[in-house]
């Protein structure tokens, strides 16, 4: 830490929030993000005003933004499609709630375990894991597929939920992320707890976990969008495992007589996803504002 | 000699600890490792050992040696073609969006607590919403019903509408446009966990340190403060801009007019899942991972300058 001047540092913050902040700054920042947000946002809005349009609106010429006549009909319509399906739709609620959920909470703990260590201990070949692990985010997903799906079929786990939950725990990009965040912890803290007689799993636990919150909320989230957006037709093939992603592409793949069905199937997928983020976005903020670990 | 002695087992004793702390270390990485390894990277290895192979997928692969790079780099124009467009989009999506991300994630950072949080859900919403890139696909529409093209001849600019998605002229333009739009990704999200953690006791130092506007206090504070994250963001940044590839298939088709909009990924996906190739395919896959590697390391090099 720098060094401080003795300094009333309640005086301060009474004159100004933060002091190395002009006005004009501010104002051009908050104009410019309001802009852009508003670019930004037009995807939700066009997603939420399509699954809203009766039928009639959805083909209109000139297309409008924004329904005359909002309605649920859509998702009406939709109960209805799925009530009619071979495979109770619970089913594929359930599959897609089972590899979602099992498949974040194993790869946070795994990927944390691991990135743990990386970050805060150096033993042999851990800078060479690392840099594999990198390096592995960049090989493209189309190709390895196949061979993917032959290491999947020589363990036995096709056509089974861990297919898709096995590789989510070693998604590289969670260890990645949990390890740029562990480097900033000051090492003196967890010699301290050592030398208090703390074991590596209670460090890991107690110390390192806490202090990486805004991390692991963050991997929650990449995780959970590509957990429950997985669609899995190739290492899953019976109905009744399916995902809820693959049942509801093939209702909107049901073409021009779908249309308005499909943008409600949008707007369901996007709502999971989205509760997970702005829970977790709001808990980043409330557990930093605490947070004094920083040496 | 008995002070030697003691000197002796302490230093058997500090081996032994560090021992057990390797193998400690080790039962830490082990679950992430075996499995990392199982669907990772021996899937990795097995491509690109087919790479070096004639491999249709019903047959066994057939060694042909170097046979596919060869035809890839000297025989294969369209590659040529994908390679140049890929370039085109990475040169100019990677870095814009790597620093956009960043400046909105830090401008976010500074807003009200209840305005910060709307504004990493729109910020981060085209990222959500999956595959809401299919919208573009309606604004860009090449009838009238497009958004845009209904937009242009209400107004009277244009009075036929334009192939935006369909002419060669205009279609590398909208994907750029259609991927900066997406750019607030994995790396946004990275620098806005980031700046939360960021001790907010620097900033004060600084202050009575001497530093005195918002853009000094980015550079001497923040920036290398968030060095982890930046490298981070880089990676992230580098993989999606050269692995573009589902956008320009869902916007332009696939294949794309005159191969206007061929990406590296594109050519990859042809040969690997239309031609049933996938030797050939591995070979892309090969060639454009050496490409990103190379580039992460230059990256690198760039950021560790950053903020001394």
């Amino acid at each position: 830490m720098m060094k401080r001047r003795q300094e009333p540092k309640t005086q301060r913050i009474s004159n100004r929030r933060s002091p190395n902040r002009s006005r004009g700054g501010d104002a051009i920042i908050y104009l410019m993000l309001a802009a852009t947000a508003v670019l930004m946002v037009y995807p939700l809005v066009f997603a939420l005003a399509a699954s809203l349009k009766p039928l009639d609106e959805l083909f209109r010429f000139p297309p409008r933004l924004l329904p005359v006549n909002p309605t649920f009909d859509n998702f009406a319509d939709l109960v209805v499609t799925m009530g009619q399906s071979w495979v109770p739709f619970g089913r594929y609620l359930s599959n897609t709630v089972l590899i979602t959920v099992v498949g974040t909470a194993g790869h946070l703990l795994v990927a944390s375990m691991a990135a743990f260590v990386l970050a805060k201990y150096d033993f042999p070949l851990s800078k060479t894991f690392f840099r594999l692990v990198v390096v592995a985010l960049m090989f493209s997903g189309y190709v390895t597929g196949i061979p993917n799906y032959l290491v999947l079929t020589r363990l036995g786990l096709v056509d089974t939920a861990w297919s898709v939950i096995l590789p989510a725990f070693a998604a590289p990009i969670g260890l990645f992320l949990m390890k740029q965040f562990m480097e900033g912890i000051p090492m003196a803290l967890l010699e301290s707890a050592k030398v208090d007689g703390a074991s590596e799993m209670r460090i890991f636990l107690q110390i390192v976990m806490p202090n990486v919150k805004p991390a692991w909320m963050t991997l929650i989230i990449f995780s959970v969008q590509g957990l429950w957006n997985a669609r899995a037709q190739t290492v899953i093939y019976s109905e009744a495992k399916k995902t809820l992603t693959y049942a509801l592409q093939q209702i909107q793949l049901g073409g021009i007589a779908r249309v308005g069905q499909a943008a409600a199937v949008t707007v369901i997928m996007m709502l999971v996803p989205i509760t997970i983020f702005i829970f977790s976005q709001t808990q980043i903020l409330e557990t930093m504002a605490s947070s004094g670990i920083k040496e | 000699m008995g002070k030697y002695l003691a000197l002796k087992r302490r230093n058997l004793e500090t081996a032994r600890y560090k021992a057990r702390q390797m193998w400690v270390c080790y039962l830490f990485l082990l679950p992430f490792a075996t499995l990392f390894i199982t669907f990772y990277i021996l899937p990795m290895v097995t491509s690109i050992r087919y790479s070096f192979t004639y491999y249709n997928i019903l047959e066994a692969p057939r060694y042909i040696g170097l046979a596919n790079y060869i035809n890839l780099i000297l025989q294969d124009d369209i590659f040529l073609i994908s390679v140049k467009n890929t370039f085109i989009i990475a040169v100019i999506t990677g870095p814009v969006g790597y620093i956009l991300s960043f400046l909105f994630a830090w401008f976010i950072n500074e807003l009200p607590r209840w305005l910060r949080s709307l504004a990493v859900v729109i910020f981060y919403a085209p990222s959500i919403a999956g595959n809401a890139y299919f919208i573009f696909s309606i604004i860009f529409r090449g009838d009238v019903y497009g958004y845009l093209n209904s937009f242009l001849v209400r107004v009277g600019i244009i009075n036929a509408p334009i192939l935006w998605l369909t002419d060669p002229r205009y279609m590398m333009p909208v994907v750029v446009l259609v991927l900066l739009w997406m750019s607030m990704g994995t790396g946004f999200l990275a620098f806005v966990a980031g700046l939360k953690g960021v001790d907010q006791a620097q900033y004060e130092a600084g202050y009575v340190d001497g530093v005195r506007n918002r853009w000094q206090e980015l550079y001497y504070i923040t920036l290398p403060n968030m060095r982890p994250m930046l490298l981070f963001g880089a990676v992230m940044s580098i993989t999606a801009a050269f692995s573009v590839a589902d956008q320009t298939m869902a916007l332009c088709g696939f294949p794309s007019t005159d191969y206007a909009a061929h990406t590296v990924v594109t050519h990859l996906f042809d040969y690997g899942y239309t031609r049933f190739d996938m030797g050939y395919a591995s070979a892309i896959a090969t060639l454009l991972f050496l490409t990103m590697i190379l580039t992460n390391n230059l990256i690198q090099r760039l950021l560790r300058r950053v903020g001394t």
